[in-house]
């Protein structure tokens, strides 16, 4: 029986830079950037790093292939550096491989970095997704707002919501993202838009709007973990990671009629798999917090199901009533999320873990933003794919032993 | 008995009225005034001469499957393809078995009578048992000419056979006469003319009454015999002068579509023959009279099995099935006239790799995938592993098409992110009845028609136009079933 990965590492120090449109800074000025904050966070030096992973999603925009980009910027000194990319989840995967290798005894400390450079494309929204020359021929031009748009569609047929009911719902979603995210210097987008300008903006792909979907930046976050037991010699104050879960529905949802389009198979599984993991028998209660992937407010709504936090067809009561507003039972996007944030792919499932890790430490910045609950658990979720085929991650993070 | 045993045709989805045109381009030229009343049918952007072949061989087959055709001759003056067979892009698309004999009849109006005559003389010499001919064209005049006011875009397709005949071909008489009316070189674009007064006189009024008396003196018939006489001339007063001065009742001559589709070249006289047999009886006796480069007249009659066939649509369906392209401008940017602003994300079409659209040639031309032994579950594309999970058995697969299945809309939306010519890209995920689900593009509708569990049927089109490597990439989409009256 394995035993999982609870409490045997531990996060020694993080960074994240600003998000947004950076038009003056490169990949390797991101790089840099996240790891001195992380690095000065540990207090250790670029040298003590023995193994590294990068995530990085569209390579080709202005970062480069393999884990190249990595080990140059920080001239890491002929270590293992593995670059890693799995879709959205692509920054988990780089804690998830740090983790698993300062656990499996391999390396004693190990950095995960994630880094992407979106607005050199030259267009807004994602470049192409890139599901292999042959599937181009089968799929129409699917962008990601029209996937989940479809998953928002399907949500209001099978639960009777009106366009314009489904559509006030999914505004409440974004408008407290955006209002958490405007307290927040390193987010991207820090206004905080009204619930009938959000209802009212431009469609994308209907029935989402503008603000239905996350926007597009530049950034980067990084992560250094050494085993738990020596995590003390480093601070005070570790954060402990309780679990760490992957799972990738293969095409079912796509090819098969099994799947009625408004539950994320591929965020349940792994959502048990990791209170399991991390002995949480009663989520919607021992959580504090959460970072989930809201790339589109119907994402956030759905994963709140799927994650077996709020029930299955009831999300609405619980948004309505504010449970995950900033002062709710379980706050959700607490800096902003994807919604202020945009989604540099790469780096995305770090700066979650960022935000969690800041916030068990009692030291979100600025101070107003620190939660009042005095959180022990937090959790983080990330996916992306194509819908019916989507990857997905749930990560646990704690405060203690 | 050697004849057409099935019958069908294609008339696109849109319909430009000719005062839009006139409306947009009558400042040049005023005297279009007379060609501006009517409509015309325009092909969506997403269709050419290929795609509708098809779609009038699917109104033929009306359901019967296509691997019993012994071949597929195809007559345009428009296919896409100089260098590589047209005919055969088509009969993959029909899932037509791979032993058949397919032609391409190009280059003239004639096109598509010449497919058929050889169609039925090659039946005739019993070296087939049956060829489906499909004539289709999409022809561009130039804005601001006549011929962008007539020519409209359209296709016919018959079934040649020895069983269950519905319409026997009795003989053929064909004219040569390199008259230079009509023309387009390679390099040409657009289709080029003479003054049309000449083109009337000395081409329509000498060269069709030529055929026609041609027919009847070969065959010692009177003009009186026939039930119906079609006619492909597509200045409407030429032709009752025509019908006129071969003594023909004006009821029998057969109207040539030109106020509600327009003139679809070589088409035109089967698209027309379609229309004659849809009202045609028992022992009727049909001429067909082709024009271009002279001329091809055949005379079929029809035989009491015309009342047992199961027809298609056809071109009384079609007529009624229709929407208005409002849109001038819109118009000439599906015809690739007019230069758009497409942006970066429309520039960067994914580059079409050849061995591949070989190696997956059926999955793609005929929307073919596979079905388990183990559990029933159709899946597309062809898999090893089966995919559904409460099966997952290894290649226990059987071929399995899904082009002529119905399905429902299980989620969809119109994305204004997505390039698409016409925004939003409209697309979703299609249950089908019989099992299975497609990830497609929905085409031939406003988004505002779907609903989650809109009955859909799949239709050929064009998918990719790579012009840097001169290929086009075929695909199905999924069209709205229409409610279509046949009676008006």
């Amino acid at each position: 029986m394995a035993s999982g990965i609870k409490n045997k590492v531990a996060i020694i120090g993080m960074g994240c830079t600003k998000f947004g449109e950076l038009w003056d800074k490169s990949a390797e000025d991101l790089i840099v950037e996240a790891f001195k904050e992380a690095s000065e966070d540990a207090g250790i030096d670029h040298r003590d790093i023995e193994a590294a992973w990068y995530a990085s999603c569209f390579e080709e925009v202005n970062v480069g292939r393999g884990a190249i980009p990595l080990g140059r910027a920080l001239k890491l000194p002929n270590i293992a550096v593995t670059r890693v990319e799995n879709f959205c989840t692509s920054g988990t995967e780089a804690i998830r491989g740090a983790c698993y290798a300062v656990a499996s005894g391999a390396c004693d400390m190990a950095l995960a970095l994630g880094c992407e450079k979106l607005k050199d494309t030259g267009f807004g929204g994602l470049p192409e997704l890139c599901t292999g020359e042959e599937n181009k021929f089968y799929y129409p031009n699917l962008t990601a707002p029209g996937m989940f748009a479809q998953v928002a569609s399907s949500y209001f047929a099978k639960y009777g919501l009106s366009r314009d009911e489904g559509k006030k719902i999914l505004a409440r979603i974004s408008w407290k993202s955006h209002q958490n995210g405007a307290l927040n210097p390193r987010a991207h987008l820090r206004r905080a838009p009204s619930l009938e300008a959000i209802v009212n903006a431009p469609v994308i792909a209907d029935p989402l709007g503008l603000f239905d979907c996350c926007g597009v930046s530049d950034g980067a976050a990084a992560a250094i973990i050494v085993p738990a037991s020596k995590a003390k010699d480093y601070r005070p104050d570790p954060v402990y990671i309780k679990s760490l879960q992957i799972s990738l529905t293969p095409a079912t949802g796509l090819g098969h009629q099994s799947w009625d389009g408004v539950h994320f198979e591929s965020t349940r599984v792994p959502g048990i798999k990791a209170y399991k993991e991390a002995e949480i028998t009663n989520p919607r209660e021992e959580i504090n917090l959460m970072e989930v992937h809201d790339c589109f407010s119907i994402s956030e709504l759905v994963t709140y199901e799927s994650l077996g936090i709020s029930p299955v067809g009831k999300a609405r009561a619980d948004i309505e009533d504010g449970f995950y507003d900033i002062d709710g039972k379980i706050p959700c996007q607490s800096d902003g999320g994807l919604k202020c944030f945009g989604h540099p792919i790469g780096a995305s499932g770090i700066r979650m873990a960022y935000e969690i890790y800041k916030q068990l430490q009692g030291k979100a910045e600025p101070g107003e933003r620190q939660l009042k609950n005095n959180p022990r658990l937090g959790l983080t979720q990330n996916h992306g794919g194509i819908c019916g085929s989507l990857v997905c991650s749930v990560g646990v993070f704690g405060n203690e032993l | 008995m050697i004849g057409i045993t099935s019958y069908g045709a294609y008339i696109p989805y849109y319909r430009l009225k000719r005062d839009i045109i006139f409306a947009a381009m009558g400042w040049f030229n005023s005297g279009n005034a007379s060609v501006s009343r009517g409509e015309k049918a325009v092909t969506n952007h997403d269709e050419d001469t290929l795609t509708m072949a098809v779609s009038a061989a699917i109104d033929c087959l009306n359901g019967r499957e296509g691997n019993g055709i012994g071949g597929l001759y195809l007559g345009s003056t428009t296919a896409p393809y100089l260098e590589r067979l047209n005919s055969a892009i088509c009969a993959a698309a029909l899932s037509l078995k791979p032993d058949v004999r397919t032609a391409d009849f190009n280059a003239c109006l004639r096109a598509g009578t010449s497919a058929l005559i050889s169609a039925c003389e090659a039946v005739n010499m019993n070296s087939v048992d049956n060829l489906l001919v499909c004539a289709s064209d999409s022809r561009q005049g130039k804005p601001g000419s006549h011929f962008e006011y007539t020519f409209g875009d359209g296709a016919a397709a018959l079934m040649v056979g020895r069983e269950n005949v519905v319409a026997e071909f009795k003989g053929c008489y064909s004219l040569s006469h390199d008259f230079i009316d009509y023309r387009r070189l390679q390099e040409d674009r657009f289709v080029r003319g003479w003054e049309e007064r000449w083109i009337k006189d000395e081409g329509y009024a000498k060269i069709i009454p030529q055929a026609v008396s041609g027919l009847l003196k070969k065959y010692q018939l009177k003009i009186d015999d026939f039930a119906s006489v079609v006619i492909s001339c597509p200045d409407s007063k030429s032709l009752s002068k025509i019908g006129k001065g071969i003594g023909i009742n004006p009821e029998k001559l057969q109207d040539n579509l030109m106020s509600n589709v327009g003139d679809t070249g070589a088409a035109l006289p089967l698209m027309m023959l379609v229309s004659a047999l849809e009202k045609a009886s028992a022992g009727d006796k049909i001429m067909v009279v082709s024009y271009g480069s002279g001329s091809d007249a055949l005379f079929f009659e029809v035989t009491e099995e015309i009342d047992k066939l199961k027809s298609g649509l056809g071109i009384k369906g079609h007529l009624n099935l229709k929407e208005d392209l409002d849109n001038y401008s819109k118009y000439l940017v599906y015809r690739d006239i007019l230069p758009m602003e497409i942006g970066i994300r429309g520039e960067e079409m994914p580059p079409l790799r050849l061995s591949i659209m070989n190696r997956e040639g059926q999955t793609m031309a005929a929307l073919q995938g596979c079905r388990c032994k183990a559990c029933g579950t159709p899946q597309f594309p062809k898999q090893r592993t089966c995919i559904n999970p409460e099966c997952g058995v290894i290649d226990q697969m059987e071929e399995y098409s899904f082009h002529d299945k119905i399905g429902r809309i299980k989620s969809f939306t119109g994305d204004n992110l997505a390039y698409s010519i016409s925004p939003p890209a409209i697309y979703g995920l299609i249950d089908f009845d019989e099992g299975g689900r497609l990830y497609l593009d929905i085409t031939d509708c406003d988004l505002a028609d779907l609903k989650v569990g809109s009955k859909m049927k799949m239709s050929f089109r064009r998918r990719y136009a790579d012009k840097k490597r001169s290929v086009f990439a075929y695909f199905w989409k999924a069209v709205p079933i229409k409610n279509v009256n046949l009676e008006g």
